[in-house]
C-alpha cells in the first residue's frame, strides 16, 4: 500500500497485524502445544478440501472414478484433465466475460457511490436526510426478491442476453455509499475550505483533496464489488443464457451437468475458476482484511 | 449576508443533487422500481408471455399462505438459518482466539480459513458435492474408519440439510472468522495485565474480559450471519435442487421455482413479499434483542 500521510483523524484504525503476547506468557507452555495442535488440526480441515480436488484433477479419469478411494493414482498424475477443459470448453471466454464486467460494475459501482457518499456528508441540499435514510433502509432489502421484477424490466428493455442486461442491475451497492460516507465524515473540513476559498468547484473539492485522502477505503470497498460482482451466479444465470455471454459460475453450472461422472475434469475446471480470485487475495491480502475489519462488510 | 447565505445554500443544493445523480438513476431503475413492479405484479396473475396480467387482487396472497410447499420452505430457510448461523458463529470465535495467541504461522491460519470465502458458489458446490460423493466421495471415507456405513449425503433426506450447511460453514466462515479477530485485536491489553495482577488465570480472563469485550462483535456477527443465511440460495441451488423431496427447499429457491420453472411470476412476486416481510420481522426481533442488551450493560 502507498504510504499516504493522512489527518489523524481520517485514518482507519489498524488492526494490529503483530501478533499479542499476552503477559506473563511462557513461549512454549502445555497450553499453547494444545492450542496449536487444534489449530494445525482445523486448517488441515479447511484446506483438505483444496488438496482433494487438486489430487483428483491431476488424475485419470478412469483413477478419479476408481474404488477404494485413493490419495494415489496407479496411473500416474498428469494434466490431461486441464488440458481437456481448457480445450474443449469456454473457460477462457467465460473467464473475461467475468473479468470485463465485475471491472465495469466496480467502477461504476464505485464512482457513483463515492458521489453520493460525498454529497451526503459534505453538501447540505434539500432532502438529504430522508434521501439517506431511504438508501440506508434498502440495504435490508434481498436482491433476491427482486429478481422477477427485474427480469420483467430487462425484457422491457431489451436486455435480456446482453452484457447491459448483466452489469447494469449489479451497479447498485447501498452499503458501499455508507461506508464511504462514514469515511468521508472524518476528514477535517478545513482541509477543504482553504480550497474553496481559492474558489476550487465541489467537484475539484471532491476530486483532489477528498479522493486522495480516501485511497485505502477505496481500495478495500472496490475490492469487495469486485469479489461480489465475480463470485454472483442468480442474477447473472438468469440473464444470460447465451453461453458467450456467459461469466464464469454460471458457465460452470451448465458445463457441470454435461461433463457428468468426469470427475477429474470437474476439479480441474474449479480450480481454474478459483484461480484467478486467490491470485487476487495474495495480491490485495492487507486490504481484504483491513476493509473487512474495519467495515464489516463483504461480498455473498 | 443573508443573501451570500442563500446563494450559497442553492449552490449546495444544485451541488448536492447533481451528486447524488449517477448514484440516483441506478438506484431508482435497480432497486426502488423493481419494488414497486414486483409490489404491483404480485396483484396480478402475470406468466412468463406477459399473458394473464389482470388485477386479482389478494388472490396470490390468499393463495400463498395457504400454500404448504411455501409453508415448507420457510421452515427449511429458518432450519437452515439455525443449523448454520450456530457453528458459523462458534467455529469462526474459536478460529480467532487461536489465531490470536500468536502462535508462529499466522499468513497461513488466516489464508486456510478465509480462502474458501473468495470462490464462486459454483466452484463451492463442484468440490462439494465431489466431497459428499456416496461411493468416491472423501467424507464417507474418512468416516469408514469409525464404523459408519456410506452416506448418500446429499440424495438422503435425512442428511442433505446437514451436507449443504457443513458446505456452508466451510465456505463462509473465514468472514465472521476476520471479524473477529480484528475485534480481538483492539481489546487493550491494559485489561489483560490488570488481570493477570489480581491472579486471574487464562480460563478466567477469556471468561471476563474477552468473551465480554466480543459481546458487540458477536452481535454484528449473529444480525449479518442471520440475514445472509435466511436468504440462502446458490449452495442449494446447485448441491440439491432443493431436494430430495424438497427437504433442503429455501424460501429463496422456491421464489425461482415458481418463477422461472413454473413461470407464474405473480404468484412468485407474492411469495418474494411474503419472504421480504418475514426478514423485515426478523430485523426487528434482532435490533429489538441487541437493543435491549446494550442498554443493561
Amino acid at each position: 500500500m502507498t504510504t499516504l500521510e493522512l489527518p489523524k483523524e481520517a485514518r482507519v484504525a489498524d488492526p494490529r497485524p503483530k501478533a499479542p503476547r499476552r503477559p506473563g506468557e511462557k513461549p512454549f507452555g502445555v497450553g499453547r502445544i494444545v492450542a496449536l495442535v487444534i489449530l494445525i488440526l482445523m486448517a488441515i480441515s479447511w484446506l483438505l478440501p483444496f488438496a482433494w480436488a487438486l489430487v483428483t484433477s491431476l488424475k485419470t479419469e478412469a483413477d478419479a472414478g476408481a474404488t477404494p478411494v485413493s490419495w494415489l493414482a496407479p496411473n500416474g498424475f498428469t494434466l490431461e484433465a486441464y488440458a481437456s477443459v481448457l480445450e474443449e470448453g469456454n473457460i477462457p471466454v467465460w473467464a473475461i466475460n467475468s473479468l470485463l464486467s465485475s471491472a465495469i460494475i466496480t467502477l461504476l459501482t464505485v464512482a457513483t457511490s463515492a458521489l453520493a457518499a460525498y454529497a451526503f456528508s459534505r453538501l447540505d441540499f434539500t432532502g438529504r436526510k430522508w434521501l439517506f435514510f431511504v438508501v440506508i433502509a434498502s440495504i435490508i432489502i434481498p436482491p433476491q426478491v427482486l429478481i422477477i421484477p427485474l427480469f420483467y424490466e430487462m425484457l422491457a428493455f431489451n436486455m435480456v442476453d446482453t452484457y447491459w442486461g448483466l452489469i447494469l442491475p449489479q451497479v447498485v451497492a447501498p452499503p458501499m455509499v455508507y461506508i464511504l460516507k462514514k469515511f468521508f465524515d472524518q476528514i477535517p473540513i478545513e482541509l477543504e475550505d482553504a480550497a474553496r476559498v481559492d474558489g476550487a468547484t465541489r467537484l475539484r473539492l471532491f476530486w483532489s483533496i477528498v479522493l486522495p485522502l480516501s485511497r485505502p477505503i477505496l481500495a478495500a470497498v472496490s475490492i469487495f464489488v469486485f469479489i461480489a460482482a465475480w463470485n454472483n451466479f442468480l442474477w447473472p444465470f438468469i440473464v444470460i443464457n447465451d453461453t458467450s455471454l456467459m461469466t464464469l459460475p454460471v458457465g460452470l453450472q451448465t458445463v457441470k451437468s454435461a461433463y457428468g461422472v468426469q470427475y477429474a475434469q470437474n476439479m480441474a475446471m474449479a480450480l481454474l475458476a478459483a484461480l484467478p480470485l486467490i491470485v487476487i487475495f495474495l495480491f490485495f491480502q492487507r486490504q481484504i482484511i483491513k476493509g473487512i475489519a474495519t467495515t464489516g462488510f463483504g461480498g455473498q | 449576508m443573508g443573501d451570500t447565505k442563500n446563494a450559497r445554500r442553492r449552490k449546495d443544493n444544485l451541488a448536492g443533487w447533481a451528486f447524488i445523480a449517477p448514484f440516483g438513476v441506478f438506484f431508482v431503475l435497480f432497486l426502488v422500481w423493481p419494488i414497486i413492479y414486483g409490489l404491483y405484479l404480485s396483484f396480478t396473475g402475470t406468466t412468463l408471455t406477459g399473458a394473464g396480467g389482470e388485477f386479482v387482487g389478494f388472490a396470490n396472497y390468499a393463495e400463498a399462505l395457504a400454500d404448504r410447499d411455501m409453508w415448507r420452505a420457510m421452515l427449511n430457510t429458518l432450519w437452515f438459518t439455525v443449523l448454520s448461523t450456530i457453528p458459523l458463529v462458534l467455529v469462526a470465535l474459536v478460529m480467532a482466539l487461536l489465531v490470536d495467541l500468536g502462535l508462529p504461522g499466522q499468513w497461513l491460519w488466516r489464508l486456510s480459513f478465509f480462502m474458501p470465502f473468495l470462490l464462486a458458489s459454483t466452484v463451492v458446490s463442484l468440490i462439494w458435492i465431489w466431497l459428499f460423493n456416496p461411493q468416491l466421495g472423501l467424507i464417507n471415507e474418512m468416516l469408514k474408519p469409525f464404523g459408519v456405513e456410506p452416506i448418500a449425503w446429499l440424495q438422503d433426506p435425512q442428511w442433505a440439510m446437514l451436507g449443504v450447511v457443513i458446505a456452508t460453514v466451510w465456505w463462509t466462515v473465514g468472514f465472521n472468522f476476520l471479524l473477529y479477530l480484528a475485534a480481538l485485536q483492539n481489546i487493550p491489553e491494559q485489561q489483560y495485565e490488570a488481570a493477570a495482577l489480581d491472579g486471574a488465570g487464562k480460563w478466567r480472563q477469556l471468561f471476563s474480559i474477552t468473551i465480554p469485550q466480543l459481546a458487540p462483535t458477536t452481535g454484528l456477527i449473529v444480525i449479518l450471519q442471520v440475514l445472509a443465511s435466511l436468504k440462502v440460495f446458490d449452495q442449494i441451488f446447485q448441491m440439491t435442487q432443493g431436494g430430495p423431496a424438497g427437504t433442503t427447499r429455501s424460501a429463496v429457491v422456491y421464489i425461482f421455482d415458481l418463477g422461472f420453472t413454473g413461470y407464474r411470476f405473480g404468484y412468485s412476486a407474492a411469495v418474494s413479499f411474503i419472504f421480504f416481510a418475514v426478514i423485515i420481522l426478523v430485523s426487528l426481533v434482532q435490533l429489538r434483542i441487541t437493543s435491549r442488551k446494550g442498554a443493561r450493560s
